[in-house]
């Protein structure tokens, strides 16, 4: 059997749905910014699928755009393990049930 | 050389973002210097956006990345200004801090750069650093005062915003897959030719594509960060994610969706959608917002059901037939009067809670004979986001209604006029309170020469807009024109 584009577009659903439930099921605040990786990693896998399969006008650019989902995503991390640090100074927790001060 | 000069307002706004980083390493707590550097970098983007207009320079540049027409230059300006009041309204609050005030005002001008970006860029993997350098930037401000409260914000904010560019990129991966490219408009001619083949996976990139983007624009169902993110975060930036961000997301969401996915058989799809999300919006926001006792948390639950009313303009832009521009500029008067009118609100508050330290409606009562002029100003932007004329958000309700009912849209109508007579009570309750009640104190509150100046400008403009809309009606609609 040969890969075809329909079995890596499978998996990337595949992740994608994994990650969602991570980030939408999980209490700690590290592994919600799991789930989102593995997000931001099953459209990489999309993206770059695509560029292999479809015939295109500009054929790197599904490459490139990987190259910054990964940049960006690297970035965005690094904030967002600062904030979980600074939120961890003031509270002693990154259980995201108890940072709850803010709600209606 | 004529790339580079297109994205001329959006690079001096990085340079003195640059600038003010570096300075403050050479000359530290020159609190002045900060200040007048930024505005300093505002100006100059401002000026470079009226030379654009003046030498007529628009058009394409980066190879169809990124363009210079209407629509761009309307939002440069209206970002530009928007930067502006946020840096006055600032000047005395980040006072406050002992540390990184420099980063603070560089932060505001990297986002404003990012928000000019996504409403000039035409080519996804523009748009998405454009998204991702506005986002990185405002999620660090809401955190900026690194307490219990303000971090808490930026963290869920930052959390769920990542979320949703994950679900944006995912529609983006598709809109790829389809078209083999990334550009909008190469986008938009293979989207004109789709059939019932790829109708599908179209709906489905469309639907990820508006659940990543209704995020920024906080609509219902993703507005849950809303009012968390507005209580915990500076109050000069709640002011500026609730008029910059907004807008923003309303730029890209127009950009992409009325230039890529605007053939017929799916601009139907899309319009039936934002015609549900709108009232849904309208209604669980001011609905929410009539139970609130905070004065910020209430412009959270006010600003989704605003989002709702924008998103009637959206509505109408395709269901009309042949009168395509009327939604379009609707939505670009409504976010430019809504800028105004809320800077203007947000303002009054900084200054009030600068010296009260609280938030609570009730701390307002008696405000009319503690500082007149601020209570009097935040009557006229109230009254503005009520919608009561002569003021700014008047005309903008009228025009964006008359389009949906020349889109046949009349229960949406039905459903706006309604939600407008709910609001009267939630916003009009801070006004009774203000000049009915007796004051809790006799202190005199008074706003410093740069807060004042702001609400000036804000009070003007509502006034000027309401009373003289033509020039801003005009400019909105050449906007809306590109995608005629």
């Amino acid at each position: 059997m040969e890969v075809q584009l329909g079995h890596y577009l499978t998996v990337g659903v595949l992740l994608f749905s994994i990650g969602l439930y991570l980030a939408l099921a999980k209490r700690n605040v590290v592994g919600i910014l799991m789930g989102i990786e593995l997000m931001f990693n099953a459209v990489s896998l999309t993206l770059i699928a695509f560029s292999r399969f479809v015939e295109s006008p500009q054929p790197i650019a599904g490459h490139v755009f990987v190259v910054f989902v990964i940049t960006v995503a690297a970035a965005e991390a690094a904030v967002a393990l600062a904030l979980a640090m600074v939120v961890y100074r003031n509270r002693g927790t990154i259980d995201i049930d108890q940072i709850n001060l803010l709600r209606w | 050389m004529a790339s580079i000069d297109r994205l001329g307002p959006e690079l001096i706004l990085l340079i003195f973002a640059g600038i003010i980083i570096l300075a403050d390493l050479v000359v530290p707590r020159w609190r002045s210097g900060l200040v007048a550097a930024s505005l300093l970098g505002v100006a100059g983007s401002i000026v470079w956006s009226v030379t654009l207009v003046a030498r007529d320079m628009r058009g394409g540049a980066f190879d169809g990345a990124l363009v210079v027409d209407d629509f761009s230059l309307f939002f440069s300006f209206l970002f530009a200004g928007i930067a502006a009041l946020v840096i006055l309204a600032s000047i005395e609050y980040v006072d406050r801090f002992v540390r990184h005030q420099a980063e603070y005002y560089a932060l505001i001008l990297a986002s404003t750069a990012g928000m000019m970006l996504l409403a000039a860029t035409t080519d996804l993997i523009a748009i998405f650093i454009a998204l991702e350098l506005t986002g990185v930037c405002l999620y660090i401000l809401v955190a900026f005062l690194k307490d219990v409260r303000s971090s808490e914000a930026g963290l869920k904010y930052l959390l769920l915003g990542a979320l949703s560019t994950a679900v944006t990129l995912y529609g983006m991966a598709f809109l790829f897959g389809l078209s083999g490219s990334t550009n909008l408009t190469d986008i938009a001619n293979v989207v004109a030719q789709a059939n019932d083949d790829t109708r599908a996976a179209l709906v489905m990139a469309m639907v990820l594509l508006a659940a990543g983007l209704g995020f920024k624009m906080a609509v219902v169902p993703f507005q849950m960060w809303v009012p968390d993110v507005y209580e915990g975060a500076p109050t000069p930036i709640t002011a500026y994610l609730s008029v910059g961000s907004k807008a923003a997301g309303f730029a890209v969401v127009m950009r992409i969706f009325m230039e890529a996915l605007d053939a017929r058989f799916i601009s139907g799809d899309w319009a039936n959608m934002f015609a549900g999300i709108a009232a849904v919006s309208m209604t669980v926001g001011n609905l929410i917002a009539l139970t609130q006792t905070n004065i910020k948390r209430m412009l959270g639950y006010s600003s989704i059901a605003q989002a709702g009313n924008f998103l009637v303009g959206l509505a109408a832009i395709s269901a009309a037939d042949g009168e395509l521009a009327l939604g379009a500029s609707g939505v670009l008067f409504f976010l430019a009067a809504y800028a105004f009118t809320n800077l203007g609100a947000f303002i009054a508050i900084i200054a009030i809670s600068n010296r009260t330290g609280s938030d609570e409606i009730g701390d307002y009562a008696g405000m009319s004979r503690r500082a007149p002029l601020l209570a009097l100003g935040l009557t006229l932007c109230l009254v503005s986001l009520t919608g009561i004329p002569p003021t700014a958000g008047f005309i903008a309700k009228v025009y964006i209604f008359n389009a949906a009912v020349q889109s046949d849209l009349v229960w949406l109508v039905i459903v706006g006029v309604l939600n407008s007579v709910v609001s009267v009570y939630y916003y009009l309750r801070v006004v009774l309170q203000m000049y009915l009640e007796a004051p809790v104190s006799e202190e005199r509150i008074a706003a410093g020469p740069a807060l004042g100046l702001a609400m000036a400008i804000a009070s003007a403009g509502v006034l000027f807009i309401g009373i003289l809309p033509f020039p801003l009606l005009e400019a909105a609609e050449a906007a809306a024109q590109v995608f005629g």
